[in-house]
């Protein structure tokens, strides 16, 4: 058996936070809608984000749920991509940027400065908007993860792993004759399924994506829609996406942001047809962006 | 004389400029017509400044070359016979250089007859015509060429593209001027190489072991023949690059990688340059430094270990010539490490892979064809280097892979070749010159496999 990430280096649970904490400061109610979700994985209070001197997203708080689809919509530039990559510290890289407020996984501040980002992104993974297979084959580029983290203990485990991440990516039958091929000569919807096969393969909790389907055509984009369905199964998802019909088909609920603000959260179905919010309506009906 | 001629041809070219231009704008009707004119009236000024200029300068360029030799030959022609009579070509050029002395006023070598004086004030009249023909023939060209400009100005001339396809002319004989000079050189290496493979046999030079070329200077000395197996020389010059090699590719791939990954900006704005400095220490500083400071500390060193070591060891220049390739390999990788597209990092820290993990599984991976093709470039500078091995090699042409033996290398063996009073037909020194192309050869191709890689690997990434 294969053990997960999370198990090889869980996030140090020393910054645990308590009930207490969350409730402290209440003032995100800016937002519209409830923030909250019953199963919460990723708590986010009072997010700050600043480039340099400027804000990029302001007091942002938002829960994302076990076994849930959370989609995140909004104008270019609203802070979208900059909010999710907070999730799994991917603004770590980014020079000039700073982060305030809680972010807490499983109720460990992900923040913390005593924590170790490499299990924490192992436990929050990512897709990005334009597919980035490693120059590697695509076998190399799925046993990639599971390699650095130590996951599998020989060969036929570390195929096996291979082998499921591919299957539940929906790519196994396209691939499975040419797994030493370069993972750069598949289509780019394969790629992006690569891609998310490769992030699966880590068995993170969380699942991140950046307009996934953003480069893709019409098929690529509905097997890749099928497959986060299916993924939420066994994972939390965080999905941006500049689609209204593509996060009224996959998400629960649905988050739209404005310029740094998050302005109305809410089941998907009630964002789309019933939204409070001026902004939120004028976006959705095609009056804004 | 020539010089002030150019001057007044320059001053003659802006005039044609702009009376050009009005004149443009005159046939067109006055200003307000420039419309019906083919092209902007500056390009019927270049075209005029064209006319003028182009012709003149070609016929100036042309008499400058040949003036001196004409002159010079006229002047010889002219010298009584009983001057010349028995004398040998080089004493007769002896003697045509003292009348060009005598006549420009510099010192004479030998005593001043009344012949050489009348032969020199010759000279000086000769000159005299020949300047004066030329102002008169050049200022003659670039007034034919104005008054034809002049005359073909019309509003449906042309003159925009005639302008271009002049410019293009002009481009394309200056860029061949430069193919056609490394035509020239591969060429005449080419052909001395053959003359020199007509005495050695191509099997020798490149299979033989023994390298000696000294060619008696008598026919009845010892050893008259010299022997060229350059052989001894290959594997010189491969030990002492592949020393460099190993000092160059691992400190240069570090730094690089350290650079583009890991250090700071600011610290890379400092290092970066401080780096490159290396880069643009002249050779021959290398070069003593080889020979008075690291030579004698490897030769010390070597003692105390008890070992052997040459004076002028392999090891030493190797080290050296390391030391001068560091730059040029960090700064290739550190390119092609920057091509690498920040979403492969992205990709991989959000595995969670450490910064570590991702440059060595990722990064080095995906920038390994342009690296190779960043070291074989190395490797080619490294062999055709000569400064640092002619100071800090040795001459002896010992087969051997021992770093603390002396070695010499092809490009000591040219230079030494070359040095000195030498008969230029002589095996010896022909053999320079098929030591050049068997090294041109060599760099040539380690330099196009080399780029063919480099390029081949930015095209995956655009
Ligand atoms: N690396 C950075 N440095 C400085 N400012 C940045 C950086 N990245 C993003 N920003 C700024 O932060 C704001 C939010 O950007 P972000 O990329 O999060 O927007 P987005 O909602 O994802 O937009 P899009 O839909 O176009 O992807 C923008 O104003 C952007 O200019
Ligand atoms: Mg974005």
């Amino acid at each position: 058996m294969s053990t997960t990430a999370a198990e090889v280096g869980r996030a140090t649970p020393t910054g645990a936070i308590t009930a207490a904490d969350l409730e402290k400061d209440r003032s995100f109610k800016g937002t519209i809608g409830d923030i909250t979700s019953p199963n919460a994985r990723m708590v986010c209070r009072d997010v700050n984000v600043y480039y340099g001197d400027k804000q990029a997203i302001k007091r942002v708080s938002l829960d994302i749920g076990k076994n849930e689809v959370v989609s995140m919509i909004g104008p270019s530039g609203c802070g979208k991509s900059t909010f999710l990559r907070c999730l799994n510290r991917m603004n770590d890289t980014i020079p000039g940027c700073r982060v305030t407020g809680l972010i807490a996984l499983d109720g460990v501040d992900v923040y913390d400065k005593k924590l170790d980002v490499v299990p924490l992104r192992a436990q929050v993974g990512m897709v990005f908007q334009k597919p980035n297979p490693f120059p590697k084959s695509i076998y190399e580029n799925v046993a990639y993860g599971p390699r650095i983290h130590g996951l599998t203990n020989n060969k036929t485990e570390l195929d096996e792993l291979v082998e499921t991440s591919l299957r539940k990516a929906g790519l196994w039958e396209e691939v499975k004759d040419r797994l030493d091929q370069p993972g750069t000569g598949l289509s780019g919807g394969q790629q992006q399924r690569l891609c998310i096969a490769r992030t699966i393969a880590v068995s993170p909790e969380v699942i991140l994506m950046d307009e996934p389907c953003s480069a893709l055509d019409p098929i690529a984009t509905a097997k890749i829609e099928e497959l986060i369905d299916e993924l939420r199964e066994n994972y939390s998802i965080a999905i941006v996406t500049h689609s209204m019909q593509q996060a009224a088909r996959v998400s629960q609920r649905t988050a739209y942001f404005h310029l740094g603000d998050l302005v109305e959260v809410g089941e998907t179905d009630q964002i789309f047809t019933n939204p409070q919010h001026k902004l939120t309506e004028d976006y959705i009906t095609g009056r804004f962006g | 004389m020539q010089s002030t001629l150019l001057i007044v041809l320059l001053g003659i070219i802006a005039l044609a400029y702009h009376f050009g231009r009005k004149r443009a704008v005159a046939v067109a009707g006055g200003p307000t017509q420039i419309k019906t004119l083919h092209s902007l009236p500056t390009y019927y000024g270049l075209y005029a400044a064209l006319w003028a200029g182009l012709p003149a300068l070609l016929l100036l360029g042309f008499w400058a070359g040949f003036q001196e030799t004409v002159v010079t030959a006229m002047v010889k022609a002219q010298l009584p016979a009983e001057m010349t009579a028995g004398l040998s070509p080089g004493r007769l050029g002896l003697l045509v250089n003292d009348i060009r002395n005598l006549a420009t006023g510099n010192i004479v070598s030998s005593e001043v007859t009344p012949e050489i004086q009348a032969a020199a004030d010759n000279y000086l009249r000769l000159q005299g015509i020949a300047s004066i023909a030329l102002w008169a023939l050049v200022l003659a060209v670039a007034a034919g060429g104005i008054s034809l400009a002049w005359r073909s100005m019309a509003p449906q001339l042309r003159a925009r593209n005639r302008v271009e396809s002049t410019i293009m002319v002009i481009l394309v004989v200056f860029s061949s001027i430069a193919i056609l000079t490394t035509l020239g050189i591969v060429l005449s290496v080419v052909f001395e190489s053959i003359l020199f493979f007509r005495s050695v046999p191509l099997t020798e030079f490149f299979f033989g072991t023994h390298w000696s070329p000294q060619i008696a200077l008598r026919a009845d000395q010892v050893g008259a023949a010299g022997a060229f197996g350059a052989v001894p020389l290959f594997t010189g010059t491969l030990l002492i690059s592949f020393i460099a090699m190993l000092i160059a590719v691992p400190i240069g791939l570090m730094s690089a990688i350290y650079l583009s990954e890991y250090a700071p900006r600011r610290v890379r704005s400092l290092a970066k340059p401080a780096l490159e400095i290396l880069a643009g220490i002249p050779t021959v500083v290398y070069g003593f430094f080889a020979a008075l400071t690291v030579a004698p500390f490897v030769r010390d060193l070597g003692a105390s270990l008890g070992l052997d070591v040459s004076s002028e060891s392999a090891l030493a220049a190797g080290f050296v010539m390391g030391i001068m390739i560091i730059p040029f390999v960090s700064s290739l990788s550190d390119d092609v490490i920057n091509a690498v597209p920040q979403s492969m990092r992205d990709g991989s820290y959000a595995l969670g892979a450490t910064q570590s993990e991702t440059v060595r599984r990722v990064i080095i991976p995906a920038a390994l064809p342009g690296i190779v093709g960043g070291v074989l470039l190395a490797v080619s500078r490294a062999i055709g280097e000569t400064m640092i091995v002619v100071m800090a090699a040795g001459m002896a042409a010992n087969l051997t892979w021992n770093p603390i033996e002396s070695v010499t290398t092809v490009t000591v063996q040219i230079v030494t070749l070359l040095t000195g009073d030498q008969e230029f037909d002589s095996p010896k020194t022909l053999a320079a010159f098929a030591l050049g192309l068997t090294l041109f050869v060599v760099t040539l191709t380690l330099n196009i496999i080399a780029l063919h890689i480099v390029r081949k690997y930015r095209e995956q990434y655009e």
